[in-house]
């Protein structure tokens, strides 16, 4: 029974492509470092309490470069550090990114200059101009009411992680199955296969397999991650988000059969997951609500099949959806997926 | 009752008679196209069980056409091919399991050693380890079973894929250009798996090439093909012994086309 389970060639084939997998550097990196390293990078910056330093360049013939602290118990500290500067190195300094406001000063009389379309150049004026020219600071802390929402689900970190689980499965679908079998198709692997009694519809079964399962690991080990760093937690059906990944997944595969479907140019092939997949990363909400997009955009947007997995697993992680949420989603991405995939085997070439 | 019993043996051995002498490989008038150029142009070919036949022609003479006609990857556009006695339509399932081949250049999973990639051909044909030891034997890969097939040097690369070609013990053998791009060290050590392979089965094999050498060493049947018409075949001492003037098959093919084989 065992000899007959190691000798069958759907065996063979998903044992040796998961082999070729996990002995490619760049697949470990990609797949679980990269994805791990973006969470940290981007939950650091964006979740984190931090004590800010701002520099402002000011422009004076009274006075000399000081440094002021706002302090806030609950926003963190705001340290400006006032430089005194001639306005061409301001200007320099300004376009480098290092200050975003200057400050002229003529007499007691300040001037500020900054790009008011700047949210940060703004934020920096407005807790500025109220401290210039004063003895004492403020109490900022205790004249104001301010409830920090860092609990679960509102920061930015629970907002990216679905995010970056669904980018993770769109990519490596398309990389992992639409690259392999372009590339095989151009070695004439694919050909080579085809000439024995190998069934083809083995060879995808085995490359889709290969794919989920590298899937389910990557986006099982970023969650470890994000868990135990920013304890972030499920809220919704684990059952409902094992399948609307599922499903996310076989939308991915099916596009990916589709586009491997005819060429045997990795040129091509690169372009066509490019074309595919570059407009999804940026319209779809991985990194940024689509809902900072125009209106009329955003019909186009949301049927996508990456908007419609991100805003599912995004609800189960945040909003603590179950099936009657994702049960429709779920059924359009695969749907979505099996359309793709029955056009691409009818065009498909297997040499 | 004698009279029966006679007619039994005779109707046996004729049975037998018939089936070891009917083709391997028969090409009847076959035609092919693509757009604008006609890569076969009407060939006619028998090939028996147990012969070796060498495709012998230039770059684009129809070779790889041809062969990819009887492995059953391209339709003739007209015409007829038969794998023993039977038409790919209809068959395919059954001769893909007695047909083996190596192609022109093939470059198999990278990150795959020898030994796996072997194993994995061998499950499409639900084979087992202990014939992929037979075969890592065979094309003398034993040292590199541990390999990956992309740090593989170009001869062994070309053994990996003649024994891929070898491990279902098929009946017809299709050879693509085995030894093009090899040094004179690696082509003769597939020269001698070949002289092996013939020595101890019935198989057919067909191996197009355009090294001269190649066809003499290794096949007992020479096809000279130009432009997808046959020009001449036959034995070596068929085509080159009844003209003084021709002393090999690169002369032969200069007074048949005009031009040098490898030019």
């Amino acid at each position: 029974m065992v000899k007959r389970i190691v000798n069958n060639q759907l065996y063979q084939l998903t044992l040796c492509y998961f082999k070729e997998k996990i002995r490619e550097p760049a697949v470990i990196f990609w797949g679980i470092i990269f994805p791990i390293l973006m969470s940290l990078g981007l939950g650091i910056a964006f979740t984190q309490k931090s004590d800010t330093i701002r520099h402002v360049a000011l422009i004076s013939a009274d006075t000399g470069s000081y440094t002021m602290i706002l302090e806030d118990d609950k926003l963190g500290d705001s340290e400006f550090r006032i430089e005194l500067m001639e306005w061409d190195e301001a200007m320099v300094q300004l376009k480098r990114g290092y200050v975003n406001v200057i400050i002229t000063q003529e007499d007691s009389i300040f001037n500020y200059h900054f790009d008011p379309m700047n949210p940060d150049a703004q934020l920096t004026y407005l807790k500025l101009s109220p401290l210039m020219g004063k003895e004492e600071l403020p109490e900022q802390a205790s004249q104001i009411e301010v409830d920090p929402l860092t609990v679960r689900g509102t920061r930015y970190i629970d907002f990216l992680v679905p995010g970056l689980i669904t980018m993770g499965v769109m990519f490596s679908c398309l990389w992992g199955v639409t690259y392999n079998i372009i590339e095989a198709r151009s070695k004439k692997l694919l050909r080579r296969m085809v000439a024995t009694p190998m069934k083809k519809s083995n060879y995808l079964i085995a490359l889709i397999t290969v794919r989920i399962v590298m899937n389910i690991i990557e986006a099982g080990l970023l969650f470890l991650f994000v868990w135990l760093v920013f304890d972030i937690t499920i809220q919704g059906s684990l059952p409902a988000l094992f399948i609307i990944f599922l499903a996310g997944n076989i939308a991915f595969a099916g596009l990916g059969i589709f586009l491997a479907s005819h060429t045997s140019k990795t040129e091509i092939g690169n372009a066509f997951i490019n074309i595919v997949s570059m407009p999804m990363m940026v319209l779809s909400g991985i990194f940024f609500s689509y809902h900072n997009f125009p209106d009329w955009i955003i019909p186009f947007i949301k049927p996508l099949p990456l908007t419609t997995l991100t805003d599912g697993i995004r609800a189960i992680f945040i909003e603590g959806a179950g099936f009657a949420q994702t049960a429709i989603p779920s059924l359009i991405l695969a749907v979505t997926g099996i359309v793709f995939f029955t056009i691409g085997l009818k065009i498909f070439k297997w040499h | 009752m004698e009279v029966e019993v006679k007619l039994q043996f005779f109707l046996l051995s004729y049975l037998c008679t018939s089936m070891i002498s009917s083709p391997a490989i028969e090409v009847r008038d076959v035609f092919k196209s693509f757009k604008t150029v006609q890569a076969v142009r009407g060939v006619d070919l028998t090939i028996m069980p147990g012969q070796f036949v060498a495709l012998l022609g230039p770059n684009g003479a129809g070779k790889t056409t041809l062969v990819e006609m009887i492995e059953g990857i391209q339709k003739p556009d007209r015409g007829e091919i038969r794998i023993l006695g039977k038409p790919w339509k209809g068959h395919e399932a059954e001769l893909r399991q007695i047909i083996g081949l190596s192609l022109q250049e093939t470059r198999y999973i990278e990150k795959l050693t020898t030994f796996e990639t072997l194993r994995l051909f061998g499950s499409f044909f639900s084979l087992g380890k202990e014939r992929v030891e037979e075969i890592l034997h065979l094309v003398g890969l034993e040292e590199k079973r541990k390999a990956y097939t992309v740090n593989l040097s170009g001869g062994q690369r070309q053994r990996l894929a003649l024994g891929i070609a070898l491990i279902n013990k098929p009946r017809i053998l299709l050879l693509d250009e085995p030894t093009t791009g090899l040094d004179p060290n690696a082509r003769r050590e597939i020269w001698d798996i070949l002289r092996n392979l013939k020595n101890g089965s019935d198989t057919s094999m067909i191996l197009t090439t355009h090294y001269m050498e190649e066809a003499e060493e290794l096949c007992e049947i020479i096809v000279i093909i130009d432009e997808g018409t046959i020009l001449r075949e036959g034995t070596l001492s068929d085509l080159i012994g009844k003209d003084p003037g021709i002393r090999n098959l690169d002369d032969l093919f200069i007074s048949l086309t005009g031009r040098r084989l490898d030019g």
